[in-house]
């Protein structure tokens, strides 16, 4: 300190915690700022909303086919499986990522079974028709051995974008990209003939 | 009048570098005197990028970024709008020709070592570049909301699903939607036009920057600047204006003859330059049989393709560009271009060339397993071309590099 109050040496230290601190300050400011911007672009409220349920009648749904129907933009494939089909699910147990469902962000806790379906209506199968794999919406395959995905083929979905394979329960095969089940929705029968898509019901 | 004029210039001069600046970046930038034929794709280039921001202006005019209305107002500008089918042939031409000149500006740089030591940064602005080049348009496809536009849209963004534990949260977040949808339309437009231009152009503005602070490479991979006469000036340079601004314009010529025939005669170029299942507007519950991205990814998309793992499938996508990025690093050998270099380093570019290109064909066909199996065998040449690089660049047996540039 000079004896006439003029201090001509820079206080360094000083200069360097004042750059610091006004750039911590500022950063914290900018991060702040930038969060309605980031937040504008999460899904609107709107978007959120736009999650109703689907009310679907089965009651022309033979056995073997399959209806598309769309939820959340999303494609729910419902199929009444014949008699083999439910039969010959278990006997390819060995061939699959996941028989028993054991990943439980795939499907409903009443879904978790090899079926992959409520236990009151075993034969329907509701799923999500996109792969787990890139987002792709597979193809309905039920033709078993069909020439080009091979004789050991037993019916299923195939996705022709980067060849993952279901099984008619909605089960991936082993090797292939994808590396989960297909997704089953939350469901439930509102009748005999009438399905609710995207709600429970409380049943389990 | 001419006095008038250099009055003039002066009044600039005096408040802004006018003269300054355009000596600096023009007639006195000594440009090697050896350039050849590749070195027309960097300002080929720039015509590109100014192509696709006056086209994309005047397409902004008539479009309509909204799903209901996309698809149609896209038809409306090729049937109702005057000359419309022109700017848009125009721009999808050019995205596919911006990707060609970019691919041989690159592959330029791997022949004659341009990004080596001291252009290090100067390769990564260029690879910036690249990767913001492919955002662009990838984001751009989408809007004519065709099947392709949807579903190709649909996989790029589900990659981003597979990294872990954020995943998910972060491909909601990119869509704005629990599926592709208008709100995902809605932001890739302004991304295409807004934001990725303006990084675009700055960054092209960063390049030729820092090109000229360090100077240009040529052919032979000799600094100029170490050999000067008394002037100061480099013994191989020449001024890039005027010798180089008039090679440059033949080139300009000869590549919209090319250009021009393209976009009048095969816009689409067979499913090429616009696939055909575009031409369907786009339907959420159908995917299209062969989802295949426009030429220009399909490299990357074969790798991705080639591990049947899903989040490793894109680790080694991202780890395919990535490594470009580390090029500089990668590479021991004391000579630059491939003119002085041995035959190690000549086999290596051969087999990488022949790679990516392979990749980039077997992107296009369906997954069979004979060609899943031969995408395999293409990845890990890819692969080994730089992670052997430290290798083989230093055991290699280079030439001795001549003081001055050759012809």
């Amino acid at each position: 300190m000079s004896t006439d109050g003029v201090d001509d040496r820079v206080d360094l230290g000083k200069r360097r915690f004042l750059t610091a601190a006004a750039t911590v300050v500022g950063g914290v400011g900018a991060v702040y700022a930038a969060i309605p911007f980031i937040t504008s672009m999460q899904p609107s409220a709107r978007a959120q909303a736009a999650g109703a349920p689907v009310e679907v009648d089965i009651s022309k749904l033979e056995p073997g086919q399959r209806i598309t129907v769309e939820w959340r933009g999303k494609p729910v494939w419902i199929v009444r499986r014949t008699e083999e089909v439910m039969k010959g699910l278990s006997a390819i147990n060995d061939q699959l990522r996941d028989p028993h469902s054991e990943v439980e962000t795939q499907q409903p806790p009443y879904a978790q079974n090899e079926y992959r379906a409520r236990a009151d209506k075993p034969e329907i199968l509701v799923v999500v028709g996109i792969c787990t794999h890139l987002g792709c919406s597979p193809t309905y395959r039920p033709d078993v051995g069909a020439a080009d995905l091979g004789a050991d083929w037993p019916g299923g979905f195939f996705c022709p974008c980067h060849g993952s394979r279901f099984d008619m329960a909605g089960r991936v095969f082993q090797g292939v990209p994808a590396p989960t089940n297909l997704e089953v929705p939350p469901y439930s029968f509102l009748s005999d003939t009438r399905l609710l898509v995207g709600e429970d019901k409380g049943a389990a | 009048m001419s006095k008038m004029l250099i009055s003039l210039r002066d009044w600039v001069d005096a408040r802004f570098p006018l003269t300054e600046t355009w000596n600096y970046h023009l007639a006195k930038y000594y440009a090697p005197k050896n350039f050849n034929f590749w070195y027309f794709f960097g300002s080929l280039a720039l015509l590109v990028l100014v192509i696709q921001i006056v086209t994309g202006i005047f397409l902004t005019m008539n479009y309509k970024p909204d799903a209901d209305l996309a698809f149609a107002s896209v038809e409306y500008i090729m049937r109702d709008v005057n000359w419309g089918w022109l700017i848009r042939y125009l721009h999808s031409t050019g995205a596919s020709a911006f990707f060609v000149v970019v691919y041989l500006h690159m592959f330029r740089g791997l022949m004659y070592g341009s990004y080596k030591k001291p252009r290090e940064l100067l390769w990564i602005i260029g690879m910036i570049i690249y990767v913001v080049l492919m955002a662009e348009a990838f984001m751009g496809y989408l809007l004519p909301w065709g099947q392709m536009s949807y579903w190709g849209a649909q996989v790029i963004i589900s990659l981003f699903g597979a990294i872990p534990y954020v995943g998910d949260a972060l491909a909601l977040w990119i869509r704005g939607d629990f599926v592709v949808s208008d709100a995902t339309l809605n932001r890739f437009f302004a991304f295409h036009v807004i934001a990725l231009p303006l990084v675009l152009v700055a960054l092209v503005f960063v390049h030729i920057v820092a090109l000229h602070a360090v100077g240009s490479n040529n052919p032979d991979g000799i600094e100029i600047k170490k050999n000067k006469g008394p002037d100061g000036v480099p013994l191989d340079g020449i001024p890039f204006h005027p010798y180089y601004t008039v090679k440059d314009i033949v080139g300009v010529v000869v590549f919209l003859m090319v250009f021009c025939a393209i976009v009048f005669f095969y816009p689409e170029m067979g499913g090429w330059f616009l696939e055909k299942d575009n031409f369907t507007p786009a339907d959420p519950l159908k995917t299209p049989e062969h989802i295949v991205p426009l030429w220009y990814f399909t490299a990357f998309y074969a790798i991705l393709r080639a591990v049947p793992d899903k989040f490793l499938g894109v680790v080694a996508m991202g780890g395919a560009i990535a490594l470009l990025f580390v090029l500089p690093w990668l590479d021991r050998s004391p000579v630059k271009s491939i003119r002085y270099r041995g035959v190690l380093f000549k086999s290596a570019l051969a087999v990488f060339t022949i790679s990516f290109i392979g990749l980039a064909y077997l992107g296009t066909q369906p997954a069979t397993p004979a060609l899943t199996n031969l995408a395999r065998v293409f990845a890990v040449l890819y692969f080994a071309f730089f992670l052997l690089m430290p290798i083989y660049s230093k055991l290699d047996k280079t030439k001795p590099v001549p003081e001055r540039v050759t012809k």
